[in-house]
């Protein structure tokens, strides 16, 4: 019976999912402003032939700030949980 | 692990540093960065880390140096970017693209093959980010080996 509800709710949602993608065209987004000025302005203003590197280390360099610094606190926090095993002195004073 | 590992581990450990820092050099140019490039370096710290055991490689490689690379890396990607308040110009600006020198030569519209001297601020930013990821992920790796490690000591004590 479980089963069965399952399976019954899963391909309505599969059905739906398909209907909702079907009819949209890849290639031609609605809205495209942002990035014809990124095509158009970026090698002259950036430097970059890769406007990838350019969007993500210059126009949202303040984003790429919270990325290094998620990596420094995650390498922080799992030394924090690993510092018994791996380090060794500065255990001894607890 | 067995010789062959160790040959190959051996010959492949230079290539894979050599192959990440090309992603990180040439990350303005073609697919890549900072963060590819230096996972790329990572993954041969952990081929390494593979091929010897953990006890041989802690000693070769060393945890303060990975430690001092992280915290180098970040604090250069920073001050790249606050360097741009001696210019007058806001946080982030690329100073130097376009105004000639090392980094700044400028960029023809439309799609070409490109330069290596170009970019302005964004190799020195790849380059730093690719040093923080290089230590961050190899550091990663040794904190999760030395309590696997630990781990298995114990229970060859208890058994």
């Amino acid at each position: 019976m479980r089963k069965a509800v399952t399976a019954i709710v899963l391909i309505a949602l599969l059905i739906t999912l398909v209907a909702m993608i079907l009819p949209l065209t890849f290639g031609s987004p609605l809205m495209s402003d942002m990035d014809d000025y990124f095509i158009r302005f970026g090698q002259e203003q950036t430097g970059n032939n890769n406007e990838c590197t350019a969007v993500v280390f210059d126009y949202r360099g303040f984003d790429t700030i919270g990325e290094s610094t998620v990596l420094f606190t995650a390498v922080i926090g799992t030394g924090l949980m690993f510092r018994r095993l791996f380090g060794g002195e500065e255990v001894e004073d607890e | 692990m067995s010789k062959l590992v160790r040959f190959a581990a051996d010959i492949l450990y230079p290539v894979v540093l050599i192959f990440g820092l090309y992603i990180v050099a040439h990350g303005h140019i073609t697919p890549g960065g900072g963060f590819q490039g230096g996972a790329v370096i990572a993954t041969g710290v952990a081929l390494v880390i593979v091929a010897y055991s953990y006890k041989e490689v802690i000693g070769w490689i060393g945890k303060g140096g990975l430690m001092a690379r992280e915290v180098i890396g970040l604090m250069g990607f920073i001050g790249v970017a606050l360097f741009a308040f001696l210019f007058g110009m806001p946080f982030f600006y690329n100073y130097l693209a376009g105004q000639g020198g090392l980094f700044g030569v400028p960029v023809a519209f439309g799609p070409n093959p490109g330069e290596l001297n170009t970019g302005g601020t964004v190799p020195l930013m790849n380059f730093a980010v690719g040093i923080e990821v290089w230590g961050g992920l190899s550091l990663v790796i040794l904190y999760l080996l030395s309590g696997l490690i630990e781990k298995k000591d114990q229970e060859e004590e208890g058994s």
